[in-house]
Formats: structure tokens, sequence, C-alpha cells
């Protein structure tokens, strides 16, 4: 099953539509309620990210029964230092950003404790590319 | 403790889910930081909260949380309102603090998530 969802730059009352989507396919499909509380949080951190920093973006979805992957791709400003980025508490969030109860360092962290796999691309004027695998039977 | 018993000791009102007065919680969790709230495995609690916009229903969403109090005396927009109902979220509202929110349903009972 393959789906794809478009995230608007600063769209932040949208925020958390494609994610929404997503938890609703998975319930359909009766995937184990701890699972997709994973993957929805992982996208819908990512989600956010899109929206915040990287002038919106699309996200790819692929299932099947072993597991989903959800790709989601930008033309953002890309991560400098993904080292950094991936530390707690380190943040370049706008203060719209905190506004929304975001931006303190915490989104690509979580992503990772709640993913199997995470694969970030990204190069500096071009955009990223966050690669996230959530197995179902792990 | 049951919702029906949270509106009375802090003196809330129910935005939406008033047909859901007899559902009972155990715990809550107080955070203005929705992805703080996005870190809990603790499920079906309550989220007591300033932070009042569409990402505090849809944290809730993901999260699996089944109720959100909004402090202070915080608007709940319609947006809000129609996610709400979309997720099965129940909304209070109260006019309270969040120190003496968190307080008062310590007191009465409601366990903390750590």
């Amino acid at each position: 099953m393959h789906n794809e969802f478009t995230v608007v730059e600063g769209d932040f009352a949208n925020a958390g539509k494609a994610s929404s989507e997503i938890k609703k396919t998975l319930k359909q499909l009766n995937i184990d309620n701890q699972k997709i509380k994973k993957i929805v949080v992982a996208v819908y951190e990512a989600e956010v990210n899109a929206i915040a920093h990287a002038y919106g973006g699309t996200i790819y979805v692929d299932l099947d029964e072993e597991k989903i992957c959800v790709l989601i791709k930008d033309k953002g400003p890309g991560i400098p230092d993904i080292a950094r980025a991936m530390e707690k508490g380190f943040s370049t969030a706008s203060a719209k950003v905190r506004e929304m109860g975001f931006g303190a360092g915490m989104g690509l962290p979580n992503i990772k404790n709640n993913v199997d796999e995470l694969d970030i691309q990204t190069e500096v004027g071009v955009g990223t590319e966050i690669k996230m695998i959530v197995n179902f039977n792990s | 403790m049951k919702i029906t018993d949270i509106v009375k000791v802090l003196d809330a009102q129910v935005v939406v889910g008033r047909e859901d007065m007899d559902y009972s919680i155990n715990h809550g969790f107080a955070s203005d930081l929705m992805s703080d709230v996005l870190t809990l495995e603790e499920e079906h609690l309550i989220l007591i909260t300033g932070l009042c916009n569409n990402q505090t229903i849809r944290t809730a969403e993901m999260a699996n949380i089944s109720v959100i109090l909004f402090v202070r005396n915080k608007q709940v927009s319609q947006d809000m309102i129609e996610l709400a109902l979309e997720n099965d979220i129940i909304i209070i509202s109260c006019k309270y603090s969040m120190f003496k929110t968190v307080g008062v349903l310590y007191e009465n009972g409601l366990e903390p998530v750590y």
C-alpha cells in the first residue's frame, strides 16, 4: 500500500493531518496499538519539523504485512550538524514553533526512540530526507 | 477519578464529552511542551496544560490521551472541538492556575505518571 501527503510550510493548523490519516489506516488494518503509537508519534514529530523548519515537503508511506516505511522529503535548509540535532535539548526553532508546544530539541531524539530504523540524509541548502521504518513483528 | 469528580473539585466545565461524565482515569501529566507529552508510554491519562491550540489535540490523538484539561480559562476553538470529537477526546476547562489544578487533583487521588 502506498500513500503520499503534502506538508505545507508554516501550516500549523494542519500539522498532524498526515499522521492522523496514517493512524486511521493502521487501525483499520488491526496493527498493534503500541506499534501504531510509535509510528504516529515519530511521523507527527517529523511532520511538525517539516512545517516548522523545512518549507514543507512530502511524506511517502509504504506499508506491507511486515513493516511500515515512512519517508519525509523536504527542500528545506538542511541540517548542518546532525550529531547536534540529535542531542536532546538542541534546537533552532522559532518563537512560533515554541508557541505550538514544540521547539525544545526533543523531536529527532523522540523519532529515534520510536522507530526500528532511522536514516537521515541532509545537505545544507538542498534539503533533508528522513526515512523511518517500524517492523510490526519485532 | 471520574470526570464528574474532576469537574466538581475544580469547578470546571466540560467542553467536549458531556456524555462521558462517568469515564474514569487514574493518572495525570501536566506540561505545555508537546514533545514531552509524546515521550509518555502511559496512555488514557489526563493531560493538564495551558497550551491551547490544535497541536494540543493532535498530540493527545497521537499519544492516545483521552482527556485534556485546559487551565486558566483558555478558549477552545471550533477547530479544536471538531478534532476532539473526531478522536473521542474529552476536553475540560477550568479557571484555576496550573499549580492549583495539579495540587487539587493530586490531593484527590490522581496519580502521577512518574
